[in-house]
């Protein structure tokens, strides 16, 4: 009963706060006034003075697309360079040597995409001041250039009969200043009052209880009897050689909270620590939790109202907001009650307690205690929705079922919802599809927003919907044939292939998260998993970008009775069918060899 | 190519500007305004009583003593981290096994039958599942209600005092759901430890 209250309230924070956020967003975005005004528009005039740019600059979409390249690719070389030389810099008091060129390219480009896919261990791999200027940046600005492309498509179906789509250093500025930093502010405090650590020592070592023998291979010895004092280890009565008592454990530090704060509201999801907000570093407790799941969420959502109010039409704002938020609650559904139900494999007929008195019960297998399955089950759907990423759970250890969930949602293209910005206008592609393949039923001129919907759009609105699955089906397709990746699976059998399947499709949905039993950092998967992020981080740029330099050349046209509504209950069931088929059609066989056929083995 | 020309020089500039106002200015003022407001937990949440440290209370640890309370299973790593002296130091990961493969069965048969070999007092009572498997960080402090009761018996007899006097330590050492609603009712099982230990 408790569970089903937690969903409920989960969903329903969020949509209280998405709403009015939306509509800061819209009011930041489109240049107007707000709260913050009087101190942030000298700052933002600052900037633009030392740039050299007009504040009402109009670029065509050829120029927008080139700032978005250029300023991408500059922070690509930059966090690049950054991580190989971390060895020489400053910020480095675990004196951790320079990362491996495969590693810092995937990960470079993994943060520059809004993807953070980590193949490594933050604790063990990178410098704070890697961590803070290289990857918080990215976190920052990764997204701002996703809400920045996002708007520059709002004013291709707002404006007629010209080329300006507004400028993406001012869209950019705006969102970072405006929406991103004092909102991360006021969240990394909170995270920090709540327990999640923020500071700049080195790791610290500390006692434990109960001390630890491991062998001269290094194996951990069960059952040995420790005398720390005389320094002697026995097993049965018989005295150990060479073994070593560990007495102390590792813990981490660094500035957490700060990158975490950003990680989650900038749908990027890199974590900190190397299993992200699983960690009791990173996040403590069931109020810090609550923090970090709503913010995850937060601006895509508040982005469909954003895009209602600023294309002065609500009603279809709302409508996109309910495509996904019925695709989200329809995930959370699934997910949460196989994860309720575990295994047989984990009740051994009966003699391990699953029910859920005065314990969470269900299956516990890579889930925390404080969060149990309710906080569990809604972070896995909410981030793979979105495209964040980030994990408070361990998905390679969720039941078949349970862990196929958060894999379709990455590979209906991250529309439900999504990353900030980009989910909006991939789903807007897809909508885009819709009206066309609705208007050849019923044999109508396919519009939108008043906009004729042409061949050109539709040719860059298909490839928007289809570089998510081109770019997994290929990318795994190549993997599972290679031998040596079969070395990299946690899992035998039917798992492995959900293992490689998860991977790809995180790279493909710009998500993030892993099958973490996986081991990704070899030199084939770091580049392959590279290139498929950029292909999709950037292919869809620039067809939105495509589509709105060329709507917003083209006359508004006026909605008659013949026009298909796309604010009714109608389009939203048809937009739903759309991303479910595309999705369906694409990835039913994988996962028919993947988790499908895991669930029936287990039950078998 | 001239628009190239014209948009990199801009690029460069402006990510500069938010390198040093994402990276440095924000990550530095909420460093130090956590380390002025929240010193406690922004440095760990470390325990120390008169000058001695006794481990963070966020991190769990691998306790076997009968007297102990025990908390999730662990998979400890001693191999990866070093303290400055070069001594080996213990942290722990996810076991990221599938709970619908044969390997984890084998391995939860394992743990139940070395449950109840320690705990006969609780006979054939279905164990918790929390003490069978291995958490998402594989550093979970805590523990479920029903998890620390499962062992009230045993660390009774072991320490020959009352089980009111176990259930006493575990009920101070637990937090309820944020707000009565959100999360899990939680046992942190260091300070249990520590609390039996008389140190807390």
């Amino acid at each position: 009963m408790n569970a089903f209250l937690q969903y409920i309230l989960y969903l329903a924070v969020l949509v209280a706060l998405a709403i009015p956020l939306g509509a800061y967003i819209q009011k930041v975005m489109d240049g107007e006034k707000t709260v913050l005004s009087g101190v942030l528009t000298p700052c933002e005039n600052v900037i633009y003075r030392i740039m050299h740019v007009q504040k009402d600059e109009q670029m065509s979409w050829k120029k927008y697309l080139l700032s978005v390249l250029a300023f991408s690719g500059i922070g690509l070389v930059f966090l690049f360079l950054l991580q190989l030389l971390q060895g020489v810099l400053p910020g480095n008091p675990q004196h951790l040597p320079g990362v491996k060129w495969d590693l810092s390219f995937n990960t470079a480009v993994s943060f520059v995409t809004n993807t953070n896919w980590q193949a490594y261990s933050g604790e063990s791999t990178l410098s704070y001041l890697s961590q803070a200027l290289g990857l918080t940046v990215q976190n920052f600005v990764s997204a701002a250039t996703g809400i920045a492309v996002l708007f520059a498509m709002i004013r291709g179906f707002l404006r007629v009969k010209t080329q300006g789509l507004g400028s993406f250093w001012v869209d950019l500025t705006r969102c970072t200043l405006y929406v991103l930093l004092p909102l991360n502010l006021i969240i990394s405090l909170c995270l920090v009052g709540g327990g999640v650590i923020q500071n700049l020592k080195p790791a610290q070592s500390v006692p434990l209880l109960e001390p630890i023998a491991v062998s001269a291979e290094g194996e951990i010895i069960d059952g040995a009897v420790i005398d720390a004092e005389a320094g002697t280890v026995t097993l049965d009565g018989q005295p150990l050689k060479g073994a070593q008592i560990i007495t102390e454990q590792f813990v981490p530090m660094g500035p957490a909270a700060s990158q975490v704060a950003i990680k989650q509201t900038g749908t990027n999801g890199g974590g900190y620590m190397g299993v992200n907000s699983a960690h009791p570093l990173e996040n403590p407790n069931p109020f810090t939790n609550l923090f970090e799941m709503i913010s995850l969420l937060l601006i895509p959502a508040a982005l469909c109202f954003s895009f209602g109010r600023s294309i002065k039409n609500r009603k279809q704002g709302i409508a996109i907001f309910m495509a996904m938020f019925l695709c989200l609650v329809l995930a959370l559904g699934v997910v949460a009650l196989n994860e309720q139900l575990a295994t047989p494999q984990l009740m051994q007929g009966g003699a391990v307690d699953v029910s859920a008195v005065e314990q969470a019960g269900g299956n516990m297998e890579g889930k925390e205690a404080r969060f149990g399955i309710a906080a569990s089950s809604t972070w896995a759907v909410f981030t793979t929705a979105a495209s964040n990423g980030s994990v408070n759970s361990m998905h390679d250890s969720y039941t078949p079922l349970g862990g196929m969930i958060p894999m379709l949602l990455m590979q209906l293209g991250e529309v439900v919802f999504g990353g900030v910005g980009c989910g909006l206008y991939g789903m807007l592609a897809f909508a885009i599809l819709t009206v066309f393949i609705a208007g050849l039923m019923v044999g109508r001129t396919p519009e939108f927003l008043c906009k004729k919907i042409e061949p050109y759009e539709m040719k860059w609105a298909v490839l928007v919907c289809l570089a998510t699955p081109i770019a997994i089906l290929a990318g795994s397709g190549i993997a599972a044939l290679l031998p040596q990746v079969a070395d990299s699976l946690g899992n035998p059998g039917a798992h492995g292939l959900s293992e490689i399947l998860y991977a790809y499709s995180s790279a493909g949905g710009n998500n993030g998260s892993a099958f973490a039993g996986f081991n990704a950092n070899t030199v084939f998967l770091n580049v392959s998993l590279g290139l498929v992020m950029l292909f999709v981080r950037f292919l869809p740029i620039v067809g939105t970008l495509a589509i709105a330099g060329s709507l917003a050349g083209k006359k508004k046209i006026a909605a008659t009775a013949g026009t298909l509504s796309t604010t009714n209950a109608m389009f939203v069931f048809l937009l739903i069918v759309i991303v479910l088929l595309v999705g369906a059609l694409s990835f039913f066989p994988a996962l028919a060899l993947g988790p499908v056929a895991e669930f029936f083995q287990s039950i078998a | 190519m001239n628009t190239l020309k014209s948009v990199l020089p801009k690029a460069a500039i402006i990510f500069v500007i938010f390198s040093l106002l994402c990276g440095i200015v924000y990550t530095g003022v909420v460093t130090g305004i956590a380390q002025l407001i929240f010193p406690y937990q922004a440095n760990g949440s470390i325990i120390e009583i008169d000058g001695k440290v006794y481990g963070s209370a966020l991190l769990g640890q691998q306790y076997t003593d009968e007297g102990h309370l025990w908390g999730r299973i662990t998979n400890l790593d001693v191999s990866t981290y070093r303290d400055a002296d070069g001594q080996q130091l213990v942290y722990a990961a996810p076991s990221n096994k599938t709970p619908a493969g044969e390997e984890l069965e084998a391995l939860v048969a394992g743990r139940v039958e070395k449950l109840r070999a320690a705990n006969p007092d609780m006979g054939d009572t279905p164990i918790p599942v929390d003490l069978v498997t291995c958490s998402g960080s594989g550093l979970d402090p805590d523990i479920s209600p029903a998890a620390a009761e499962y062992q009230v018996a045993r660390i009774a007899k072991a320490r020959g005092i009352g089980e009111d006097e176990v259930r006493a330590a575990i009920e101070s050492c637990t937090t309820g759901r944020f707000l009565g609603l959100f999360g899990e009712e939680t046992v942190n099982v260091l300070k249990v430890n520590l609390t039996l230990d008389g140190v807390l």
